[in-house]
């Protein structure tokens, strides 16, 4: 087994319990300045208010345990900066620590969203030029940059549909969501208060436009789609797509998340798309942080503008930049304040690096996956023939016929240094494997990533019970899910 | 596991058993167990709650999945199983007995002719395996 | 570019082992007349020097030099580097959801501690892994309440902060909610009498902040047993989430939606924050969101995962009933460590510092002549004045002398033009205070 693996190998790493275990009355990690005015009584300022015991039960540490704590755990993750995450539609890329730098300058970590705007000239030129640039990528005519995440992005596109529709008659009863799509856009539609109409996918993977013609009628708000789709492969009947739909007067969609195959090479704006969301931790470098922050800005034709949420930036008589809460046909406030702005700062730095060099990284992230895909072709299934853009999807159909599917593959793929690929998904592929693995990979990465896949493929022949009890050398094993889920233990208690 | 000759059963793998005075238990078939895999919740309907045929009644859930149970008949809840609740595995243990999910007081138990029999049920299994 | 790691060479050979002419030919896929042939018309590119230089321009316009009072749900904190130093490796910083727990055990075990953390500040049973801000966690807390009772009308006290409710406003438009709003009486609190006429057997949930938008202390049992009696939820939101080291928690609370952002986090003019939401163990399946649970593998060793996945989006499709995919994880893992060096009496002299910042601001505020005391009732470090002119002509005129006001009431409640909110915290200085008395007595006289 050891030969093989190039990328990776045991290590060993620190043990450490839950941060309530370190714990013993009187220690702390943080020490305050001297009060400088009278001090209060909290029993008498608070009265029956007062919190007199304090948080029963909070960890009492010290900074050093604090940083051991926390550095250990680190130690226990896989993360971009150790290599390649091959998620398929997740853009892992490197996110570039001078985004990390200007994002914490003072003059703009430090500002409060509701200070004057006189005061505040520099975010919101940071702002308006992001606003712009996106306009620029996309081939679009507005943005707005206040929805927190990919998926309020996407509710935030549709309410703007909504919006329109019902200004001009009636919002109309339907979206149709391909089957192939990621489950956050029926999600959307629905609470959007639409119903959901599927649309089957013909046999190359794409929407099926015979179909589609059928399904399209007066009661159809919108289309959600996915470009590239969530198979790596572009519609390429896009425009007559488009074109069916505003015939009817009903609106294209776009789920932007494998925009990292489009940027500086389409624009969703010229094939027809009338608003899309844009996932500034895909494919704008943001980083994931185990989950979040992100941000979804959403981006639009003139048509759709007056119906962005609030507030909006604006230019003053004066030249200046003001934000605006006063627009009758907006769709209201997705959330507080000005959206995720740390992040549109992360963002613009990013855009800035690039410049109109963006297109670069989307010929590279192209260039990767096809060059994987190439490598792979025959030891797995390709179940669709199309041409793959950033991303290719397999299936596990060959290494079933061993008892092994995509997710033992994707557990064995740990034991090689790698984090999985996206598996079980999109749903229209039976056990697949969905690999993307962006711009920011080398070759010497790739080529050790395709050697890893086919050494599994060998192992999944000769050898199917080592890949089904993968992974085997990491910290702890499969966890037992079920029982997680039975009896949830979600907090640490003293008993 | 064998279908027990006289459940009932549905297109979507509920069984149903009534018991002649016009009261039914419900419940999930042995195949539609193996296809959920390890159940960690069952959502049940209350007391009282009314139901057509074909209504969503209950629903089950794996780690990574969510699943609709009907309604075989139409009728109202008089009883739910509450051991489900503590223990959802008896679904995957002893899904035709152990653990039915509700009885309902049926309100036309005509309905239960249209249904399948144990044979018709068994030969109905294999069209329905996934690729 | 110096992101991308690859040579002219090596592209030409990856490019010959695909077959392939040029990198045009792999975007064939695409139509003709879609492709562009220009270069987009963007700034840059820029090397680091550069964009750290627009950067800093842009940080030059700005509110520094200015001494700010402003609170309103985003507060000024102290935060220790050692937060940045962890948040930064690149373990966490770079690292993806959790799916795969093998290798995600840093991350999962600190959303578990994040989860306990919660719970123990807010007194519930049980918290999730963060939502994206205070805003959204509210109204997620009432969907949330609607799933559990079946009933769609929500009472909202329009004592909780303006743009949360706005928030609110929004998401009911697009679903059965009905949301309703209580006045605030004299006090500043919600109109109790109001609130029990408004209740009935189709309210979902009441939804109070405590300390409100007003700075004013608003829950107490007797609240709760209120709202109780009609069978409804009480939700309590929480912006200045510091108070709960010296206020106690709103126990018979049935959902709590917080702001995170005051441990830990910088304001970044806005975000990103970090929302907070907890409740009731018999909830559990009711709330949206990430979950991180403990699990044991095969030979008994204890480790975390992503758990009750199905009450996801991703899962559920057109049966959803909340569309939050993401979590704010780094967020939350701040605010994991800042708490752990804060530590219980580190929380309690935060809390205690900035209850007696509040209790000398007030004080000093309201011996300035014209200056007074609205919305009597405890408080923790923000509080209503009264001006005898409008709070932004003494605003515009507090600019002068460097210090941004307290921030004016009238866009949001058009009745109360000569009211500000008053915000004080740690990083406050009595020297700060009183500037703004002097400069206050100044403009006013």
């Amino acid at each position: 087994m050891a030969d093989k693996i190039v990328k990776a190998t045991r290590h060993v790493n620190q043990n450490e319990g839950l941060i309530f275990e370190k714990s013993s009355p009187g220690k702390r990690g943080f020490d305050l300045a001297p009060l400088d005015v009278p001090r209060a009584d909290p029993a008498v300022a608070l009265g029956e208010n007062h919190r007199a015991e304090g948080v029963t039960s909070f960890p009492e540490v010290s900074e050093i345990e604090v940083l051991r704590h926390f550095t250990r755990l680190s130690t226990w993750n896989y993360a971009i900066d150790l290599g390649m995450y091959p998620l398929g539609s997740c853009t892992m890329k490197y996110n570039p620590r001078v985004n990390e730098f200007v994002a914490r300058l003072d003059g703009i970590a430090t500002e409060h969203p509701l200070q004057p705007a006189e005061l505040s000239q520099g975010c919101l030129k940071i702002a308006r030029l992001l606003e712009r640039c996106l306009c620029e990528i996309t081939g679009m005519d507005a943005v707005t940059l206040q929805p927190s995440a990919g998926a309020q992005g996407e509710l935030t596109g549709i309410l703007l549909i909504r919006a329109y529709l019902k200004k001009h008659g009636s919002p109309r009863k339907k979206v149709l969501v391909p089957d192939s799509a990621h489950g956050t856009n029926p999600a959307t539609a629905v609470i959007a208060g639409y119903q959901v109409e599927n649309i089957p996918s013909d046999a190359r993977g794409q929407i099926d436009v015979a179909k589609l013609r059928e399904q399209v009628t007066e009661d159809v708000a919108a289309l959600m789609v996915t470009l590239p789709s969530t198979l790596g492969i572009f519609e390429g009947r896009i425009a007559e797509i488009a074109d069916i739909l505003h015939s009817k007067g009903a609106l294209l969609y776009m789920d932007g998340a494998n925009m990292n195959a489009l940027a500086g090479i389409a624009r969703p704006g010229d094939f027809g798309a009338d608003v899309m969301h844009l996932n500034l931790h895909k494919t704008f470098s943001t980083p994931h942080g185990g989950g979040g922050p992100g941000a979804g800005p959403v981006a639009m034709k003139k048509i759709l503008e007056p119906f962005r949420p609030v507030p909006v930036l604006v230019e003053t008589e004066e030249g200046k930049l003001a934000l605006d809460d006063e627009r009758p046909d907006s769709i209201g406030r997705v959330r507080a304040f000005f959206g995720n702005f740390g992040v549109l700062v992360r963002a613009l730095a990013y855009i800035l690096a690039y410049g109109p060099g963006i297109r670069q990284a989307t010929e590279d992230a192209v260039l990767n996956a096809n060059y994987i895909r190439k490598h792979l072709a025959g030891i797995f299934d390709l179940p669709y023939d199309l041409p793959s853009l950033h991303e290719v999807v397999f299936s596990d159909e060959i290494q079933k016929k061993n008892g092994v599917n995509t997710m033992d593959i994707a557990k064995r793929l740990i034991d090689y240094g790698f984090h999985p690929y996206t598996t079980a998904f999109p749903l229209i592929v039976h056990g697949a494997l969905m690999i993307e693995p962006t711009e920011s990979e080398s070759k010497e990465e790739c080529d050790l990533f395709i050697e890893a896949m086919r050494a599994i493929a060998e192992e999944a022949a000769s050898n199917p019970e080592l890949v089904r009890q993968a992974p085997h050398t990491t910290r702890i094993g499969r966890l037992d899910e079920v029982t997680a889920a039975r009896k949830p233990k979600l907090r640490w208690s003293e008993s | 596991m064998p279908y027990p000759a006289d459940y009932r059963y549905t297109k979507q793998h509920e069984w149903i058993h009534a018991d002649g005075g016009g009261i039914a238990a419900v419940g999930i078939t042995d195949f539609a167990q193996k296809q959920i895999g390890e159940v960690v919740f069952v959502g049940l309907p209350k007391v009282g709650d009314k139901f057509k045929a074909g209504q969503e009644l209950a629903s089950v859930e794996s780690v990574k999945a969510v699943f609709e149970v009907f309604a075989p008949a139409s009728g109202e809840i008089i009883e739910v199983n509450t051991a489900l609740e503590s223990a959802p595995e008896k679904v995957n243990a002893d899904p035709h007995g152990e653990a039915w999910f509700a009885k309902l007081r049926l309100s036309n138990s005509e309905e239960l002719k249209e249904l399948m029999d144990a044979d018709a049920y068994e030969k109905y299994c294999p069209e329905c395996e996934p690729r | 570019m110096r992101y991308l790691p690859k040579s002219p060479a090596e592209r030409r050979q990856m490019l010959d082992a695909i077959g392939a002419r040029s990198i045009d030919d792999l975007f064939a896929g695409i139509p003709e007349r879609f492709r562009l042939r220009e270069a987009l018309k963007l700034p840059g590119p820029y090397s680091e020097s550069e964009v750290i230089q627009y950067f800093k321009e842009r940080a030059a316009e700005s509110s520094t030099g200015y001494t700010s009072f402003l609170g309103a749900g985003v507060y000024h904190h102290l935060r220790s580097v050692v937060t940045d130093t962890i948040i930064q490796r690149g373990e966490f910083l770079t690292s993806y959801t959790p799916y795969q727990a093998e290798i995600s055990q840093g991350t999962l075990q600190a959303i578990f501690e994040f989860q306990t953390l919660m719970c123990q500040l807010t007194g519930q049973e049980v918290a999730n892994a963060s939502m994206w801000d205070g805003s959204t966690a509210t109204t997620e807390a009432a969907l949330m309440a609607e799933r559990i009772t079946g009933r769609s009308r929500v009472l909202v006290a329009r004592s909780l902060h303006p743009e949360y409710r706005k928030v609110l406003e929004t998401y009911a438009e697009n679903s059965s909610l009905r949301i309703e709003e209580l006045p605030f009486g004299t006090d500043g609190k919600v109109d109790r009498q109001k609130l029990d006429a408004a209740l009935g057997d189709d309210v979902a949930a009441v939804i109070i902040q405590s300390p409100n938008f007003f700075g004013v202390i608003e829950y107490e049992p007797e609240l709760a047993r209120q709202v109780h009696s009609a069978a409804a939820l009480l939700v309590v939101a929480i912006t200045e989430a510091v108070s709960l080291g010296a206020v106690r928690p709103p126990g018979e609370a049935d959902i709590v939606a917080m702001e995170g952002q005051s441990f830990g986090l910088p304001p970044s003019y806005g975000g990103p924050f970090v929302g907070v939401l907890a409740s009731r163990m018999k909830y559990v399946r009711q709330m949206p969101g990430r979950l991180a649970g403990q699990a044991a593998d095969s030979q008994g060793r204890r480790g975390f995962v992503l758990t009750l996945a199905a009450r996801e989006q991703h899962i559920r499709r057109e049966k959803a009933t909340s569309n939050i995919c993401t979590n704010q994880a780094l967020c939350a893992l701040a605010v994991t460590v800042h708490l752990s060096l804060l530590g219980k009496e580190g929380l309690r002299d935060v809390a205690e510092q900035n209850l007696s910042k509040g209790q000398f601001a007030c004080s000093e505020l309201t011996k300035v002549r014209g200056v007074e005391r609205a919305f009597a009732g405890p408080f923790f470090n923000e509080f209503t004045i009264r001006l005898p002119r409008t709070a932004r002509d003494v605003n515009r005129e507090l600019l002068g002398y460097k210090i941004i006001g307290p921030l004016a009431l009238d866009a949001a409640y058009p009745g109360l033009a000569n009211h500000a909110l008053v915000c004080v915290t740690e990083t406050t200085t009595r020297a700060q205070i009183e500037g703004l008395a002097a400069a206050l007595a100044r403009i006013l006289a």
